[in-house]
């Protein structure tokens, strides 16, 4: 009985931790994307609202708060609202299994950094990202408008592009590492990264994942130059910062899973002597990664949706396919 | 006829679309007024099969403003101010094409100094306005680095323009017979600093798109106009040279001393949004090579007409001459009178012809002005160029072709 109160606690704490950190994770990537697209751009950037402008994601988070909540009259009103939490909830879970470091000694106890370690994380994980699709045609369907209509609706066709690729680019690290569990993948990573391995993979991984957080060059669902706002058009105050929210927490999951699968996750040196520095290591690749997607944000011009699905369908699934195939007969026949 | 009548029911309206919009095979979309990428206020009526565009129908008439009317109702010189707001990404174009038709219709000379200076402007101009299309049509695209560095050049012209005019857009720098008055001294070292960096920036931009397979993709291809559409809806201007036909209203009627600088009609072949783009990126370099040739065969002399009738005097004259303040007296109340005739005076805008028929009942204001716009006349072969493509290449589409919306309800 003693030992399951504990443990209870230790779940309730790290959970805790692990919404904070992405909660504030996401404000302050809002914040990173705009000082360093604004520094691409030849900008400033906001820098008046705290010292460099660190406040500025708390004003906008009040702000949107203030923000009159607006419901169109002929919205389906319960699927309406049901659409941003849909959104956001899986982009809190998504993170649930990826570790982020090794285990430290705290009260007496041996305590996992990472809320938990299941055999099947790799299937979690794919489960879980497909779910969010959802609130985007909810959104897009429910709103009775036309252009958050073809924002849902590119939305679906862009997941069934790109998800198998994703899936397959999956493969690989399970085939390297021979577990589905993320632990024994970073595990398999102490000596090299699975990027050196396959680069072929880790770039599959890398384009689909910008597809699944709906991030430029693949921002088709909500296309400001066409779609006006795409499927959040008529969404406003919390209900559109939810949206947002989960636009951004997925950015950090995805980022957290491409370092964790391909970069080694919280791997670095000293962190078996050390292993309070895995979280920081972890930290420094998502940064890493989240400021590559936001420089391309910056550089490249939108894809059609047409073209997403030819490139999904005839580049990257093939690729991916070969990928996996090579692999899997080269660790059979030299039976590594 | 009462209001009553002339309401319009469904029905009067049904032609406007097909029986399957109306089934409801179709969707029916209002793409503007307010929309990122109309370009100002342009509304589009559009009749969308999934994501495909059936037919496309513009609207216009959201930013009309009167200009033209309100030119009747004022002297010559002082509509002058009003042309500035018709296409303001063309200030002193549109300053230009109008100055002309006056000097045209009441026979006014322009010193040589002014003549040069003008082509100096309208070719800064030209920069200025391909600067602004080049950022907002990547920026329809998504590339919207490319839109804050080109409005980071677009800035150093802009403050050029505030240097000689004391405005930054709405300069009112050109006057019948001449200049307001001559250029400060620092502006000559000033614009020979940016011609040096233009030409790398320039290809900086080429470097973002040119060969960027992405880009590429969305514009080759998308929105051909063939040689006979272009003639057949007398489009003019990039779009039509991005056709393959090698038009310039610089070259087929050269105006304000033209006729003495060496430049390249730019043309490309294909018709689509990338022949469009390239013809763009090359004419700016062509400006930059006709800036330079007005800076070297810019010599002193006077910037204003010494024809009194039509110029006022300088106001050092006007505490020595009694006759000076007659004219100053008698410009500013009446202005000068035009004769019973009528003028039309195109020049090549950024966006192609832009001309002015002006016409004159012998008093000091005009009978009619008429402006003939190169984006009204543009804008027409929109549905013509989207049918059949995706609303994505709808929103290049309407990049490519450059329109301003001040400029299309004037």
């Amino acid at each position: 009985m003693q030992i399951e109160t504990a443990l209870l606690i230790e779940w309730v704490v790290k959970s805790t931790i692990l919404i904070f950190a992405l909660l504030t994770g996401f404000a302050y990537t809002t914040f990173y994307e705009r000082r360093l697209l604004a520094l691409i751009q030849v900008r400033i950037g906001p820098n008046r609202t705290g010292p460099f402008g660190f406040l500025q994601p708390a004003a906008d988070g009040l702000k949107l708060i203030f923000k009159e909540e607006l419901i169109p009259a002929n919205a389906y009103k319960f699927v309406f609202i049901l659409a941003p939490i849909l959104t956001v909830i899986p982009a809190l879970i998504i993170m649930a299994v990826v570790p982020w470091g090794g285990a430290i000694e705290l009260f007496g106890r041996q305590i996992a950094l990472g809320l938990t370690d299941i055999n099947v994380a790799i299937l979690y994980l794919l489960s879980v990202a497909s779910i969010s699709v959802y609130g985007i045609v909810l959104a897009g369907w429910s709103s009775d408008n036309k252009y958050a209509m073809m924002g849902g609706l590119r939305s679906s066709a862009q997941m069934l592009s790109y998800e198998l690729s994703l899936g397959l680019a999956f493969v690989v690290p399970i085939l390297l590492a021979g577990s589905m569990s993320l632990n024994q993948i970073i595990e398999a990573q102490r000596g090299v990264w699975f990027i050196f391995y396959q680069p072929i993979a880790a770039l599959v991984f890398y384009i689909a994942m910008l597809a699944e957080v709906n991030r430029a060059p693949f921002d088709m669902p909500e296309a400001e130059q066409e779609l006006t706002a795409g499927y959040h058009t008529e969404y406003s105050g919390m209900k559109f910062s939810l949206f947002f929210m989960g636009e951004y927490m997925k950015m950090i999951a995805v980022s957290a899973i491409f370092a964790t699968l391909f970069l080694g996750g919280y791997r670095g040196p000293f962190v078996d002597t050390y292993p309070l520095l895995g979280p920081l290591y972890l930290f420094l690749k998502v940064f890493l990664s989240l400021g590559l997607m936001i420089w391309i944000r910056a550089t490249l011009p939108r894809l059609r949706y047409d073209r997403l699905m030819a490139f999904g369908w005839k580049i990257l699934l093939p690729l991916s396919i070969l990928n996996v195939f090579v692999t899997a007969v080269i660790i059979v026949v030299f039976g590594l | 006829m009462t209001l009553q009548q002339v309401e319009l029911t469904s029905d009067d309206l049904r032609h406007l679309v097909s029986q399957r919009a109306l089934d409801g095979e179709t969707v029916l979309l209002n793409m503007g007024p307010q929309h990122p990428s109309t370009h100002g206020v342009l509304r589009l009526l559009l009749e969308l099969d999934g994501e495909t565009v059936v037919n496309c129908i513009p609207d216009i008439g959201f930013l009309h403003t009167g200009i033209e009317k309100n030119i009747e109702a004022k002297t010559y010189e002082k509509s002058e101010v009003m042309t500035d707001r018709l296409d303001y990404l063309n200030t002193m174009g549109n300053n230009l094409v109008y100055c002309l038709a006056i000097e045209k219709l009441v026979d006014l000379d322009v010193p040589a100094r002014a003549q040069t200076i003008r082509i100096l402007f309208t070719e800064l101009q030209r920069i200025a306005s391909h600067l602004v299309w080049l950022g907002t049509a990547a920026l329809d695209l998504a590339a919207m680095s490319v839109f804050l560095y080109c409005f980071r050049e677009r800035e150093r012209i802009l403050d050029m323009m505030e240097m000689a005019s004391g405005q930054r857009m709405m300069t009112t720098y050109f006057r019948p017979g001449g200049l307001w008055r001559d250029l400060p001294e620092e502006f000559i070292p000033t614009l020979e600093q940016f011609l040096d960096d233009l030409p790398a920036r320039i290809d900086q931009y080429e470097d973002l798109l040119t060969h960027n397979p992405i880009f590429i993709d969305r514009t080759k291809g998308i929105g051909v106009l063939t040689e006979e559409q272009a003639l057949g809806y007398s489009i003019t201007g990039p779009t039509l040279r991005g056709s393959g036909i090698a038009y310039d209203i610089r070259r087929a009627h050269p105006y304000a001393g033209y006729e003495n600088y060496e430049f390249d009609i730019i043309t490309e072949e294909g018709g689509d949004c990338y022949a469009r783009y390239l013809v763009r990126i090359r004419e700016m370099r062509e400006s930059i090579r006709i800036i330079r040739q007005a800076i070297a065969r810019l010599e002193d002399g006077p910037v204003r007409s010494n024809n009194r009738k039509f110029v006022p005097p300088p106001r050092s004259e006007l505490g020595t001459s009694m006759e000076a303040v007659i004219h100053h007296f008698k410009l500013w109340t009446e202005g000068f009178p035009a004769p019973a005739d009528s003028v039309y005076v195109p020049v090549e805008s950024p966006r192609g012809e832009l001309g002015v028929f002006l016409e004159g009942d012998g008093g000091p204001k005009p009978y009619r002005c008429y402006w003939r716009t190169p984006s009204f006349v543009n804008l027409q072969v929109l549905p013509l160029l989207s049918k059949g493509h995706f609303v994505a290449d709808l929103v290049a589409i309407i990049g490519s072709i450059d329109i301003v919306l001040g400029d299309t309800d004037r």
